[in-house]
């Protein structure tokens, strides 16, 4: 019977690692992204290069200012200059305490791209890094779309290739055995590999927006471990202490 | 209560408090003098379990209360809010989700205990009948907490199952608009469900609580052997195989507290998403009536029930099999018969039910993730025979039955779920449907059947006359 | 049941050690609970510092910014009122402004502000939290031919004068809060936000 109860508990603990269903509608290979939030620099760069790349049609709404800046180490004055690009009524810029908004309206956004961009706070949390890293790896050149790019992990995406200059260009082409791979025909400002370390600072970055508090949960997690084994075992003894009494 | 003359007088403010109220006779009822059996085992610690559970989502729940906004509007931002913003949100937060998987966990091993041990029967019907009452509630109350968060699966699961309704002949339509207060699922629906979920479904849970443990101590605990404590008392009237409550199952129960918080924190911190079962990956986008997610499974705790309602075709009588899938747990205790309580004493076949009924409930629950293939639904229903015919057998087991009878009531059960595959037969599927016609068949054989040749697979223990250690 | 041979000290120990580690695990879970309760990340940012620009006030007129969402008073005082802030001392609870906590170190003076000009103020009664109605006009004839200008709370009657200071016998106990505030230029103060000095005039 304990046996039974035990594998019964293993079962339950595996089924519960297992992830359930992946969100994203994509059934291929997905890269490893391998970010570390712990990572202050790479979240620093992520997080100038989300700034510098995305946050002209991306919301992150959810975040404000300042606390991401204390997050990944930057100042408040920092926060100011680099990534407060939004004014309020009067033109001033925002306070560095406001949540991250856009000033693009949805209405203009849905003629320019078909869609409205999304807002990125959650992303990372909705599709996963390892998608998010295959994802703004898998921009190829496609003259029938609008904006003359398409995407192998998410196809007729509204999105433009917005890192082609850093990327140069991909085309989709066909190997002897018939299989699709991406192909690099235009070489842009980065190495591949410089490419891949800034898209997977990015990802590092809306990895830790999508759960700020991801690393010190873990963190505090641990101290409660440690106190709730010393709480059972004292609750063991005193049980033991009582239970001679029964015969 | 009769007094004890062990019993001082007791005066000062506790003295004060009794002439007034039965403060140290509450005490003793149901504590310090309610003598429970002392051969209770791992089983019996998921009550108090389900009761700390209840306390922790009671005040975790208070606090998201005081953060979160029911407008559609602000729902989903104001659970962002709470994450963020709110110091500590996320912790009480994640305490609540993980705790709401984590009721069911712990009630779903409490009932399994009832099965097990026979803790239903004669004279605990009523014990039954109010908890299963509370799982019924408790379900009302955890589909009403899932909306709240405004996701695109709190929206769209929450459409799937008020839209259960509409299959009703005749009124449907009309009370699902009368349900949802609108004409689609909105503003005024996400307000009364938080009503429900915050106010009126809780105070019904605790006024079930309470009268199922009223029902406990009034006939006594059941435990492993099935054996009634009671009818062995020694001199001074206390069951000779009984233990108080209080300090023995406080102090052990303590114990059980701290291994389930260990598990529930170890969800809180490490993986409060808990694998996407207890927090789905599509419940980060914020709720579009315009969009629906590729897949809407309901969470865990409902899936089982949710493929009973998907291997039927016919949509209203998936609905009625899914009610009737609830409502037949409540009269198992006027199903089984049995005199004895105790799988320990039961026969092989008896044990084999139970535990087949247990897989099929597990399984039931994975399929019900599952997108709806055609082997998905065809399995489903082939689960769903077996969930309901564990209830036949219930009864069939209830005595040692004659092998004329056993014969042909397996013939006749046998007979009518395979006129259903000769009517559904399609020759694309023939494999699937053939091969999973064994799986019912060869169940009711196993404890319909094969007692009638071997007699010892169908022929319960003698149980003992007190518990054994 | 048998009692022989039961270690109490033993028992006593481990009932208290259990109760102890078990209470303070409940302490806590309920620090974060009532941590939760503070003023969120969203009200701190609600209650930045605000910026006021002192150029546009004429004199004798008050104007009125959120701060925290409280009204804040800025008031140019003209000559005559500031010369009746000394007149009136003798009718005040607390005219030396001796009550710390009811205003920053470089406001504990007589005109209770950085510039005897420029008076910051918070606009909300010390008794019960109304905001007082203005005043400013002297020798008001409702108020009285001693009055020097100020405000009169119209919930339970508190009269402040051109400081915000209290009269005495009132409702009323203290004078009314000057919150932190600096100059950021000669005509911009930001209120919510000090230095140590209070900045420079």
């Amino acid at each position: 019977m304990k046996k039974l109860i035990a594998a019964t508990f293993v079962g339950l603990a595996a089924l519960l690692t297992m992830p359930a269903a992946s969100a994203a509608g994509y059934d291929g290979d997905l890269m490893s992204a391998n970010v570390d939030v712990s990572n202050q620099n790479a979240l620093q760069r992520g997080a100038r290069l989300f700034a510098d790349n995305c946050m002209g049609c991306h919301s992150t709404k959810y975040e404000r200012y300042n606390r991401v800046g204390k997050g990944i180490g930057l100042t408040e004055e920092h926060m100011e200059e680099h990534f407060v690009f939004v004014t309020d009524e009067e033109g001033d810029p925002v306070g560095v305490g406001s949540l991250m908004e856009i000033a693009m309206e949805d209405d203009y956004a849905e003629e320019a791209f078909g869609v409205v961009p999304p807002d990125l706070t959650l992303t990372a949390r909705i599709h996963g890094e390892d998608w998010l890293y295959t994802f703004l790896k898998s921009f190829y050149r496609d003259e029938s779309r609008p904006l003359g790019a398409n995407n192998a992990v998410f196809d007729n995406v509204g999105m433009p290739h917005v890192l082609w200059h850093k990327q140069g260009w991909q085309e989709l082409v066909e190997d002897e055995d018939g299989n699709e791979r991406l192909e690099l025909v235009e070489s842009g400002s980065m190495s591949p590999t410089e490419y891949d370390r800034a898209v997977r600072d990015i990802v590092t970055y809306l990895s830790y927006i999508g759960e700020p508090v991801q690393l010190e949960r873990q963190r505090i997690g641990v101290f409660v471990m440690i106190f709730l084994a010393f709480f059972t075992v004292l609750a063991y003894f005193l049980k033991k202490e009582y239970w001679k009494d029964v015969h | 209560m009769a007094s004890n003359p062990d019993e001082k007088i007791q005066g000062g403010f506790l003295g004060w408090v009794d002439a007034r109220f039965p403060l140290s006779q509450m005490w003793n009822d149901h504590l310090a003098k309610y003598y429970a059996p002392k051969n209770f085992n791992f089983w019996y610690f998921f009550g108090s379990l389900a009761l700390l559970v209840l306390v922790i989502q009671i005040v975790t729940g208070i606090f998201l209360t005081m953060f979160y906004k029911p407008d559609a509007e602000l729902a989903f931002s104001s659970v962002e809010y709470i994450m963020r913003d709110v110091e500590w949100g996320w912790l009480i937060r994640y305490m609540h989700s993980t705790g709401a998987s984590m009721f069911f966990v712990v009630v779903y091993l409490h009932m399994f205990r009832a099965l097990l041990y026979g803790s239903y029967k004669k004279p605990r019907e009523l014990i039954w009948i109010f908890g299963m009452l509370i799982y019924v509630v408790l379900m009302a109350e955890a589909f009403a907490g899932y909306l709240l968060p405004w996701g695109q699966m709190s929206y769209w699961g929450a459409q799937v199952i008020v839209n259960l309704f509409q299959t009703i002949p005749y009124i449907g339509p009309e009370l699902v608009t009368w349900i949802r207060g609108d004409f689609l699922l909105s503003d005024a629906t996400l307000n009364r469900f938080f009503a429900l979920h915050v106010v009126a479904l809780p105070l019904v849970l605790i006024l079930l609580v309470a009268a199922h443990i009223i029902a406990l101590h009034e006939v006594g605990s059941n435990n492993p052997d099935g054996v009634e404590i009671k009818a062995h008392k020694d001199e001074n009237g206390l069951p000779k195989d009984g233990i108080p409550f209080h300090p023995y199952y406080t102090v052990k129960d303590i114990v059980g507290v701290g291994v389930f918080l260990i598990v529930f924190f170890a969800i809180v911190f490490f993986a409060p998403e808990g694998g996407g079962y207890f927090l789905k990956a599509d419940n980060f986008i914020p709720s579009d009536p315009l969009v629906t997610p590729d897949l809407i499974p309901p969470v865990w705790y409902f899936t089982s029930m949710y493929s009973v309602l998907r291997s039927i075709p016919d949509p209203f009588l998936g609905v009625v099999a899914m009610g009737a899938a609830v409502v037949i747990l409540f009269v198992i205790p006027w199903l089984d018969r049995n005199p004895v309580k105790s799988m320990r004493y039961r026969s092989f076949a008896a044990k084999f039910n139970l535990a087949v009924f247990v897989v099929a409930f597990v399984i039931l629950g994975w399929l019900g993730l599952q997108q709806a293939t055609t082997a998905v639904s065809d399995m489903s229903l082939r689960f769903a025979q077996v969930y309901f015919l564990f209830f036949f057998l219930l009864w069939f087991l209830s005595r040692e039955r004659s092998a004329g009878f056993s014969i042909l009531a397996f013939l006749v059960l046998v007979a009518i779920y395979t006129f259903y595959d000769v009517v559904r037969f399609d020759p694309d599927e023939a494999s699937l449907i053939m091969w999973g016609w064994l799986i019912p068949t060869v169940y009711l054989f196993v404890t319909m059947v094969a007692p009638v040749f071997a007699r010892g697979l169908g022929r319960d223990r003698a149980v003992p006359q007190r518990v054994t250690s | 049941m048998a009692n022989q041979g039961v270690n109490r000290g033993r028992r006593r120990f481990l009932v208290a050690a259990t109760s102890v580690v078990g209470g303070a695990g409940v302490a806590a879970v309920a620090a974060p609970m009532l941590a939760s309760l503070q003023p969120s990340a969203r009200a701190q940012a609600a209650g930045a510092p605000v910026e006021v620009a002192l150029g546009e006030i004429e004199p004798g007129q008050r104007i009125s910014v959120e701060w925290r969402g409280q009204p804040v008073w800025v008031v140019r005082r003209t000559d005559e009122m500031i010369e009746g802030l000394s007149r009136i001392t003798d009718r005040l609870r607390d005219p030396n402004s001796e009550v710390e906590e009811q205003q920053p170190p470089y406001a504990q003076n007589e005109h209770r502000s950085i510039d005897p000009e420029f008076l910051v103020v918070i606009g909300i009664c010390t008794h019960l939290g109304c905001s007082p109605t203005y005043r400013p006009e002297i020798g008001d004839p409702e108020m009285g031919a001693a009055w020097q200008g100020g405000w009169l709370c119209g919930c339970h009657g508190s009269r402040f004068d051109m400081a915000g200071r209290v009269y005495s016998n009132m409702p009323a106990a203290t004078n009314l809060v000057i919150p932190p505030y600096k100059y950021l230029t000669d005509d911009v103060i930001l209120v919510g936000e000090d230095d140590e000095e209070g900045g420079t005039v």
